[in-house]
């Protein structure tokens, strides 16, 4: 297959037609700019802060390291895919219970990261989340917060 | 272009299902819902119809003559709209916080690698960065001042000479000495803020000449001042919108895009989206000054202080932005948050050719810090002492002078802080640990158990709350009461504080009222609230919305009282309801009132005065906050490689408003300074940023940050709202020196600067 | 005004290469880790860029006798999967330490490879386990060890139209170990790594430096000082003398310098750290 102009990308169950102007995209900035999906957050644009985090394929990846027009095909799954503000996943809701929120920057990606993460290891140890989530730079809150809504989710799952 | 069309702001309103509380509950922030789903808009999110992307050309030089620019080529490439210039600028070339002399773009001289020269309105960002890198620049490069040590001897690097700021402090006797001197040269290394969201926003110019820009800030009328003449416009042409915020720690206090964004939409007559790049975000905001201190310490073999001497430099870099009043507060905190009789500190903050610096949290009290703590340390061990008892001893209470000569007329719980700090019983050998991730160097697998030591660390700190010195201080806050409903009025910036929490639990509190919306924040609608700094917004705005909501209820009970023929005096409000004292009368806020109440408070903290320039006295400060901290880290004495094992710590909020946003201010403060004890430093060469990205600044990642142990020490301040005193920067004053006291104590080495590395421990 | 660009997508490696032929000077594009900061950050502008992604045959990875062949495409997430770490277990441990899971999801081993920066985590691991590299283009196949590959900072040895297809490494014949200094306890780049590894068949300890060099530095003096003084019975270096030799031996082989992650005498005395310790896990 070849690409020069348009192209289809699968983006949570939905066919999404791209027409760049450019082929040089990444997948963050077509999500956003291009698709509308401003929930894709672009913190550093290469690949250090998880802001950006996605699901390819049901893979975590960072957005920004995506080419846009090579993710063809593929499943792509972005923040909006996880829940709305009035039909939340157990993960936003306890992220909001917490305190886990501030600025929110990185919160999205975040979020995308431990749907991710709860969904390999059910019952991550304090160590495995720290390390599951090194990738996703947060500057407000310490993690401290974070780490408390991961466990919260863990403890209400396994009631 | 666009298929969607943002809102530009976001509206504040609470979240359906959820019930509002008051002071000292955990509220939830209104707008958590939307930042955890991804549809919270941040300045980086906004679009607008027919918009065009706007690029800065900054230069790759930290000194240089401009010898010619040619924009042309530029202007030539298909969808480029407009490439700009100095000779292009429509109002005052120049703009600054408290001076203004940093241009909109260079004209004649570039002054710091980063300095923008040009600018490009183009179609989308791809073109724009092609037609930047069209542009030709001829420069002749001229030798930086890059050592501020050189800089008071050196050729002026901007009109008025090297010097900033030079803030002496002398009081007392400056022939007392005691008994034990100690003495130290001590470095802190140049921290950036690192916020996540990038610098953006969107200028949108109307048919009537005006502009509306929607842009992540700090302070939205202290941007509007310095905009509005930039534009050659008059201020009510000019209307600056709060957009969504990821982040500011003090890096949103100056211009990023908005004069630039401006004026290139003015030029362009289309909406123009600026956002930065994390490389230009390096070089497009200021960063934490970089200070070299010497200090001298004397004090009695009790362990008494007798006299502090410093030495504060400051390099302030090109431009002045808020340089004066951070060479203020190193000045003024130097000799930390203890009894010193006699005091002999002078700060000064320079001019060079490196990156220009400002405002961070802590400003100016986060290096006098890790001065002041690193010679208390230093002068217990030399007397033998407990490092805690030293301070202890000379820990600052309510009553006390200060070096200025005034008088500490607020709670001061330096000594419950540290105690609380102590009192957290210490943690066991790291044994949380898979294949080394739980111990010093983590991932990379380097260590071994038998050549790792544990040491601990204590520091405290202090610094003022809102703004000292004279600086008209103040925020107006409207409140409107209306069928039922409460709706603020504010330009305080919500900056991920949670502000628009608090602003809520007090307006709750106060009127009992159930539904509160925040109006957006803007400089049209209301007047400044003062910008969301120096630990101020809840002590200065929440304080003002206390205030007009203590009149609203006044006039509520008022206007049942002529309405429904009861006594006024025993009305109250609370849950939705008025009710008097016996139970009689028991009405809906909603129907107890027919008309809208309205009221506009303009609240302004204690008058502070200047400090005298000889001697620094004065009564400069409206109030401080104090804060300390233990720190357990664990070393690898070989490698130099640090894990810290555990912060505790003992925080003085005054009142905690919402106890869960304090901790999380705790934590993230804390974050920064542990960033900064280990390893967050932007690195210069020669003037030129060698680390301008994440991948080369260190930020703590989760598996770097600790367990933090808060407690929070209430003592309310009278006249504060409900006694809450500020809680933003505190928690990064005494972090950093805590982790090198606690580094210090593990290695036995006198690590005189920070952030550490790992080379000052293993080559030692 | 479009930008001319062509993004191909072939699903076979044989369609791969006849794009390359078609297309010498196409950019070829693996997992996209370094590549695409390059792009975002305008760094790079290739008119032609080649996607692996859909090249199955990449990603596939198999145990032939006493080498494991791991496909090109083969992601360092998959590397830390139990199998592939129980053959390769310092490859498994450099593997840990990329970047973040964000990136070990993404990157690939062959992208590490082709991208040859000194400080490519798993290089260390590759040189000392003399792994080859499968490379193939229209014209044929062919072999060549990794230290011939990668030619300096940045620099590899392959034509315009050739792919890296796999890489065969030794399976495991002895303890190893990989270890990295950064500053940062996650998500850091190395400012110096090590990785050993014994071969018990043939008795010989092989070691390789990481970010100390213009490229990746095998220690032969260290190698064959302590090869000659392990007890191969109890698998250890007895001496705690030789065990220092062995990391001042290391060091010596360094070619580092000081830039803004760390210093020429640091990345020199960490190799001597990190090879003692790896040298001292042995039993």
């Amino acid at each position: 297959m070849e690409i020069e102009r348009r192209y289809e990308l699968l983006i949570n169950g939905k066919e999404c037609k791209v027409e760049s102007s450019w082929l040089g995209e990444s997948l963050m900035y077509v999500l956003r700019e291009r698709l509308g999906l401003w929930g894709t957050k672009n913190a550093c644009e290469q690949g250090e802060c998880g802001s950006c985090s996605v699901l390819i394929d049901g893979m975590l990846a960072c957005s920004c390291l995506e080419l846009a027009a090579t993710a063809v095909g593929v499943d792509i799954t972005t923040v909006e895919g996880l829940g709305a503000p009035d039909n939340m996943t157990d993960i936003q809701q306890s992220f909001i219970d917490e305190g886990a929120v501030q600025c929110g920057f990185c919160t999205p990606g975040l979020v995308v990261a431990v749907h991710d993460l709860l969904l390999s290891n059910p019952a991550p140890s304090g160590q495995e989340i720290k390390e599951a989530l090194a990738g996703n730079l947060c500057r407000c809150t310490g993690y401290g917060r974070i780490e408390a809504a991961v466990v919260k989710v863990v403890q209400q799952r396994h009631e | 272009m666009s298929k969607w069309f943002s809102k530009g702001t976001n509206n504040v309103m609470p979240n359906a299902n959820e019930s509002i509380s008051g002071i000292a509950t955990s509220l939830q922030r209104p707008d958590a819902a939307e930042k955890v789903c991804g549809t919270f808009e941040y300045s980086s999110d906004l679009v607008a119809n027919n918009m065009l992307w706007g690029g800065t050309l900054r230069s790759p030089h930290p000194s240089a003559r401009i010898v010619e620019i040619n924009v042309e080529n530029a202007r030539g490439i298909q969808g480029v709209a407009t490439a700009l210039t100095a000779n292009d600028l429509p109002g005052k070339p120049n703009y600054g916080l408290l001076m203004s002399d940093q241009p909109v773009l260079a004209d004649e001289f570039v002054r710091f690698e980063g300095e923008p020269v040009a600018l490009v309105a183009a179609a989308d960002p791809e073109i724009c960065r092609r037609a930047l890198a069209a542009i030709e620049i001829s420069y002749e490069l001229l030798e930086p001042l890059t050592d501020p040590e050189r800089a008071e001897d050196s050729p002026a690097v901007f009109p008025g000479g090297n010097v900033i700021r030079r803030v002496p402090i002398e009081r007392g006797d400056p022939e007392a000495s005691g008994d034990v001197v100690v003495e130290g040269v001590y470095e802190v290394g140049m921290q950036d803020q690192a916020f996540l969201g990038p610098e953006s926003g969107v200028a949108v110019p109307n048919e009537d000449g005006s502009i509306d820009l929607y842009v992540a800030t700090q302070g939205l009328h202290q941007d509007h001042a310095q905009l509005a003449p930039c534009l050659g416009l008059p201020g009510e042409k000019v209307r600056i919108h709060l957009a969504g915020v990821g982040g500011a720690f003090g890096g949103r206090e100056d211009f990023s895009v908005h004069a630039h964004a401006c004026f290139l939409a003015l030029n362009t007559r289309r909406p123009v989206k600026m956002s930065y790049l994390r490389d230009e975000s390096f070089r497009g905001h200021l960063h934490r000054h970089p200070a070299r201190m010497w200090y001298r310490h004397h004090a009695r073999k009790s362990g008494k202080l007798v006299k502090v001497e410093a030495r504060i430099l400051l390099d302030g870099g090109a431009y002045a932005s808020s340089s004066s009043a951070v060479a203020g507060n190193a000045a003024r905190f130097a000799c930390g948050p203890y009894r010193v009789p006699n005091v002999s500190v002078e700060a000064i903050c320079v001019r060079t050719n490196n990156h220009p610096c400002g405002a961070m949290r802590g400003f100016g009290a986060v290096q006098a810090c890790y001065g002041h703590e690193s010679q208390m340390d230093k002068l217990a061990k030399k007397l033998g002492m407990d490092p805690l008892e030293i301070r202890f001893i000379n820990a600052l209470q309510t009553g006390d002078r200060l070096p200025t000569g005034q008088k500490v007329h607020v709670p001061a719980p330096v000594r419950e802080c540290l105690e609380a700090a102590a009192a957290v019983p210490l943690p066991g050998e790291s044994s949380d640990n898979v294949d080394g991730y739980g111990l010093p160097g983590g991932a990379g697998r380097t260590a071994d158990r038998s050549r790792i030591r544990r040491g601990v660390g204590f520091a405290v700190g202090y610094k003022n709350l809102a703004y000292s010195e004279g600086y008209d201080d103040n925020a107006r806050v409207r409140c409107c009461l209306k069928d039922g409903k409460l709706t603020i009025t504010s330009a305080a910036a919500e900056i991920g504080q949670g502000f628009v929490t608090v602003a809520r639990q007090i307006a709750h509190e106060v009127l009992g009222v159930e539904d509160i919306a925040l109006h957006p924040a803007n400089t049209s609608d209301i007047g400044s609230a003062g910008s969301s700094a120096a630990s101020r917004q809840t002590y200065m705005s929440g304080k003002a919305i206390e205030l007009a909501c203590r009149q609203i209820a006044q006039r509520v009970c008022e206007a049942c009282g002529e309405n429904w023929k009861v006594n006024a005096k025993q009305l109250s409000l609370a849950n939705g309801r008025v009710r008097s004292e016996d139970g009689r009368f028991d009405v809906k806020l909603a129907e107890a009132c027919g008309d809208p109440i309205e009221t506009e408070v303009f609240h302004s903290h204690r008058q502070t005065f200047g400090m005298d320039k000889a001697t620094g006295q004065g009564d400069t400060d409206a109030s401080w906050i104090f804060g300390a901290q233990r720190a357990v880290v664990d070393v690898d004495l070989d490698l130099g490689l640090i894990r810290v094992v555990q912060i505790t710590t003992g925080q003085d909020v005054g009142r905690a408003i919402n106890p869960l946003s304090v901790i999380g201010q705790i934590e993230g403060g804390i974050s920064q300074g542990l960033g900064l004890a280990v390893m967050e430093e932007v690195l210069s060469q020669d003037g030129v940023v060698q680390n301008g990205s994440f991948t080369d600044y260190l930020v703590p990642t989760f598996a770097d940050m600790p367990p933090v142990e808060v407690t929070l020490i209430e003592k309310p301040e009278d006249g504060a709202p409900f006694g809450a005193k500020g809680v933003g920067e505190t928690p990064s004053l005494s972090s950093t020196p805590a982790i090198a006291a606690a580094i210090r104590a593990a290695t036995g080495l006198e690590l005189p600067r920070v952030p550490i590395r790992p080379e000052q421990i293993a080559l030692a | 005004m479009p930008i001319r660009m062509k993004v191909f997508l072939p699903t076979s490696l044989e369609d791969a290469l006849g794009i390359l032929r078609a297309s010498p000077g196409a950019h070829v594009l693996a997992g996209g880790t370094d590549f695409m900061v390059e792009m975002n950050y305008g760094h790079r502008r290739p008119e032609r860029i080649l996607s692996l992604r859909f090249v199955d045959e990449l990603r596939a990875w198999s145990r032939e006798g006493a080498t494991l062949v791991l496909g090109a495409g083969v992601r360092f997430a998959d590397i830390l999967s139990s199998e592939i770490a129980t053959l390769s277990p310092a490859l498994a441990q450099a593997a840990r330490t990329v970047g973040s899971p964000q990136i070990r999801n993404t990157g690939t081993i062959g992208g590490n490879i082709a991208t040859a920066s000194p400080a490519g985590d798993t290089l260390p691991v590759l040189w000392a386990l003399e792994a080859m590299v499968n490379i193939r283009s229209e014209k044929g196949e062919r072999r060549i060890a990794i230290r011939d590959l990668v030619t300096g900072v940045k620099r590899n040895e392959l034509a315009k139209d050739e792919l890296i297809t796999s890489i065969s490494i030794p399976v495991a014949d002895g303890p190893q170990e990989f270890l990295k200094v950064g500053r940062r306890n996650a998500m850091v780049i190395a400012a110096a790594s090590l990785a050993f590894a014994c071969n018990r068949s043939e008795r010989r300890i092989a070691c390789a430096l990481g970010a100390v060099g213009p490229t990746i530095i095998r220690c032969t003096d260290a190698e064959r000082f302590v090869g000659e003084r392990v007890d191969w019975e109890r698998l250890m270096v007895p001496s705690e003398r030789d065990r220092v030799k062995f990391g001042e031996l290391c060091s010596e082989a360094t070619l580092a310098v000081d830039d803004h992650r760390s210093t020429a005498r640091y990345r020199r005395h960490a190799i001597s750290v990190m090879a003692y310790r790896a040298v001292a896990r042995m039993s």
